[in-house]
């Protein structure tokens, strides 16, 4: 964890944070831009007043098509532009679904945690059911022990992931509407109760990020976050196989969820 | 339903029976009406402007003890922050602008008397004095206010043991609204009737004074949004109360108590409440732009620029404004597709916002205006609708969403451009028309003053900068909103955890933003003196006093003179903002004022 600490990187409190996404320095240059483009707007703007007010008296301006439509022609043009930019930037990431070789991993929000689920060495999740949620008895999720597909599957609360790979985030709710947030990947997304909403990535910077909850959800809704930790491939490697044996050894781990650690604060 | 006026008996003198004060109290007089409206809206924004100062406190010295209360729990500032956001959307900036002003000014401006349903505009304004006392009053049931913020989304709104609040007060909070909706539903009936029926004689479409245009547009837009929202309420009602799924799916396990019945969407809630959510910020918006554009083309002594336009752009705005809702939805699991799509009406929406900016420019652009009060906070409105507004697009494009949702930006943005341009323009409307305000009292007419006025607005103009402006950085730096604590966040280990990192980051500009809303708010006791002392003491008057050319200055149409009682025609010879110089004086042509100067043919 001292290592973790060392690297964690939660920006200056007035700026946008590191970015150690693979999609986010191309977000990060459109925001610029816009705000760029905004503050600049901003600018002629008050100096339009400020000029239009200060000098003499004069007759009013009296072509619509110049000093009206033409400046809206130019915002629409300026505006379509940035707009093009944008969907195009929203489409390489949202309009199609993950790489099927990327590293699958479910996240369940209930209040007030995050909980982290890879399937195990059986590639495949577990059923679950509402009815065997216990979190005191360490099954927060109610994975059910019937299907042998659960038999494998980790449960942490902390994300974990490779640099450099693809992650497929299956993201869910328990109870209410929640929004997992991960600022230095540059990206957020609802949980919706009763759905299943796909969400994918690749981290580009090993370090340790904040994860938090951007939807209201309840009294505990400020403190529901999480810890992502980006390991280089190896040590991830390394992570996986400790995480498998612990889950059938039953050793104790400081990233396997235990009963009730994650639930209170 | 011709109603006679009864100003003159019931204000002037003395009241000395209960039946008197009962006669004046449940008045069917739009002018009392508008005017228990604004002593609502007075009195919400009083309340809403506390509650924020409290979160503000709270949020940056947390272990900071409130008399006669103590320190602040997570749900007490969560129910803040729920009431803060109820109690000023709707009972300030629907209800002053829209009811308050509308009933006030509305029939003057277009040469009428009277509201066109005098008994439903009564009832309209005492359901939405029930409305608010039903909120409030969630305050002393056993859980308290409601903690589930302005949009209620559900499942939290749903199930009550989802937290404390979100039972009796939930309850509370939704019976309110849904009174609330009917209400306004009633009162915006009344408004476009009126304007629809009751235009006097010359009073054509395209003479309406845009403040008039802002009125119907946002009137037409309430119908459609509140009474979606009645809906949604009664179908969220249903899903507390009577078994239904409408917004909970199958196998929702909420705090132990699990969902067993049919198979509903927490989707459909946020369809149905942005819906009218969204229109909802443009009728809070559309009447000040409208008073906007009449108060700097009167001060500047010119016509609105480009004035068909700026009608038409009204109307553009209230049709798109029914297209952009799911821009509150781009990462709430709308499909992305569908986001692309309100994307672009989003940023379609811009354009004719944009054009009414370049119209208020082109209007004041070297005219040499008078700096009243009014003219100033229109000049204000003007600013922070230019600085709130050009947020705008950037949180109209979906891949920005992606990292700014839900963030102090978003807060930054509609602070800005909905409430502070909201406010100004409700500042310049009262400045404007007090002494329409003191004479429907039954008051001589009186002007508020004008130093008291001038430091209200350079420090309001001050503080709502320094307050909203660096919101936007404490944004970007990753700053959620809806938090009830920025320190001490711990992981799972009890140490900081990277996300209590960031957001103890945020702390240094956040004590800014508190120390610069705590001068903001003292700001308004300026506002506040100015406006009780104007009420007796404040200078006498003209029938005309900022010689403007809309009809509610007419003297026929001043509820104080005798000839008020008259029913005598009023007819409309142009179209508003129309002044002629000569090298001696200026002539204000105004609506009422007869054809015989060949300068009005020139129209």
């Amino acid at each position: 964890m001292a290592k973790g600490a060392l690297i964690l990187t939660p920006g200056t409190g007035w700026w946008l944070p590191v970015d150690a996404s693979a999609h986010g320095p191309a977000l990060d240059r459109h925001l610029l831009l816009n705000l760029w483009i905004t503050l600049a707007l901003l600018v002629l703007a008050h100096l339009i007043v400020l000029i239009g007010l200060s000098g003499r008296r004069r007759t009013a301006l009296t072509s619509v098509w110049r000093n009206e439509y033409l400046p809206v022609v130019a915002l629409a043009v300026l505006f379509s532009g940035l707009t093009l930019r944008a969907e195009r930037l929203w489409a390489a990431i949202r309009y199609t679904g993950a790489n099927p070789a990327a590293l699958q991993v479910e996240v369940t929000g209930v209040q007030f945690a995050w909980y982290f689920r890879y399937p195990g060495s059986d590639a495949t999740f577990g059923v679950t059911k509402p009815q065997l949620v216990a979190p005191g008895e360490g099954n927060p999720l109610g994975l059910d022990p019937a299907d042998p597909h659960s038999a494998d599957d980790q449960v942490t609360s902390q994300l974990v992931l490779p640099v450099g790979r693809e992650v497929d985030l299956r993201l869910r709710a328990q109870d209410v509407i929640h929004g997992l947030s991960i600022p230095e990947m540059r990206l957020k997304q609802n949980a919706i109760p009763g759905e299943t909403v796909h969400l994918h990535f690749t981290p580009t910077l090993p370090g340790t990020y904040a994860i938090l909850c951007t939807q209201l959800c309840g009294l505990g809704h400020h403190r529901m976050n999480a810890t992502l930790r980006v390991l280089s491939s190896d040590q991830f490697d390394s992570w996986l196989v400790q995480q498998e044996a612990m889950t059938s050894g039953q050793v104790a781990s400081p990233d396997t969820y235990h009963g009730s650690v994650s639930r209170v604060r | 339903m011709k109603q006679p006026p009864t100003r003159d008996d019931s204000t002037a003198r003395p009241i000395r029976l209960n039946r008197d004060l009962l006669r004046s109290i449940f008045t069917t007089d739009h002018h009392t009406i508008g005017l228990q409206y604004l002593a609502l809206a007075l009195l919400s924004v009083a309340i809403g402007t506390i509650l924020s100062l409290v979160m503000r406190v709270h949020l940056v010295w947390p272990d900071w003890r409130f008399p006669f209360h103590g320190s602040i729990l997570p749900e007490e500032y969560l129910a803040l922050l729920t009431l803060h956001g109820t109690v000023m959307l709707f009972f300030v900036l629907t209800t002053a602008p829209q009811a308050g002003f509308g009933n006030l000014i509305l029939p003057a401006q277009i040469g009428s008397r009277r509201m066109a349903f005098p008994l439903l505009n009564a009832a309209s304004f005492w359901l939405t004095a029930a409305a608010l006392l039903t909120l409030l009053s969630s305050v002393f049931v056993p859980g308290g206010v409601a903690i589930s913020g302005w949009t209620a989304y559900p499942p939290l709104s749903v199930v009550a043991s989802a937290g404390p609040g979100q039972g009796t007060g939930m309850d509370l909070w939704l019976f309110s609204i849904a009174l609330f909706a009917i209400a306004t539903t009633a009162s915006s009936i009344n408004t476009l009737t009126t304007i629809v029926r009751s235009r006097c004689d010359g009073m054509t479409w395209d003479r309406l004074p845009l403040t008039v245009w802002g009125w119907f547009t946002a009137a037409l837009l309430s119908i459609l949004a509140f009474s979606v929202l009645l809906a949604a309420l009664l179908l969220l009602f249903c899903d507390r109360h009577a078994g239904t799924s409408f917004f909970l799916p199958a196998g929702n396990l909420v705090n132990g108590v699990l969902h067993q019945g049919g198979n509903g969407s927490p989707l459909l809630w946020l369809h149905l409440f942005w819906f009218f959510g969204h229109p909802e910020v443009y009728i809070a918006i559309l009447p000040g732009m409208g008073l906007t554009s009449m108060l700097l083309a009167n001060f500047s002594r010119r016509p609105v620029f480009a004035y068909r336009t700026m009608i038409t752009t009204t109307l553009l705005i209230g049709f798109l404004g029914i297209l952009v809702w799911g821009h509150h939805m781009f990462v709430s699991g709308l499909n992305p597709f569908a986001s692309s799509a309100f994307s672009l009406s989003t940023i379609a929406i811009a354009l004719p916002a944009s054009a009414k900016v370049i119209s208020w420019l082109a209007t004041i652009w070297r005219s040499q205006p008078a700096y009243t009060t009014p003219m100033l906070f229109s000049l204000g409105f003007v600013s922070l609708f230019i600085t709130g507004g050009l947020t705008g697009p950037i949180l109209a494009q979906p891949i920005l969403d992606q990292y700014l949702n839900n963030t102090f930006f978003v807060v930054a943005h509609f602070h800005l451009i909905m409430a502070m341009a909201g406010i100004f323009g409700l500042f310049a409307a009262t400045y404007y028309w007090f002494p329409l305000i003191t004479a429907a009292l039954g008051r001589p007419s009186r002007l508020m003053s004008e130093p008291l006025g001038r430091l209200h607005f350079w420090s309001s103009l001050a503080g709502a900068y320094a307050v909203f402006l660096p919101m936007h950085l404490t944004g970007l730096a990753g700053e959620p909103r809806q938090y009830a604590q920025l320190t001490g966040i711990a992981g799972v280990k009890g140490a900081l955890s990277p996300a209590g990192a960031l957001l103890a980051h945020t702390l240094p500009l956040n004590r800014h933003i508190t120390y610069s809303a705590i001068f903001l708010a003292c700001a308004q006791l300026i506002f506040l003196v100015n406006l009780v002392r104007s009420l007796r003491h404040g200078a006498p008057a003209s029938a005309n006093p900022w010689k403007a050319t809309t009809l509610e200055w007419h003297p026929l149409l001043n509820p104080l003179t005798p000839l008020y009682a008259s029913e005598e025609q009023i007819t409309v010879h142009r179209a508003p903002c129309h002044y002629q110089f000569t090298l001696e004086q200026e002539i204000i042509l105004a609506q009422w004022m007869p054809d015989n100067t060949e300068d009005a043919k020139r129209e």
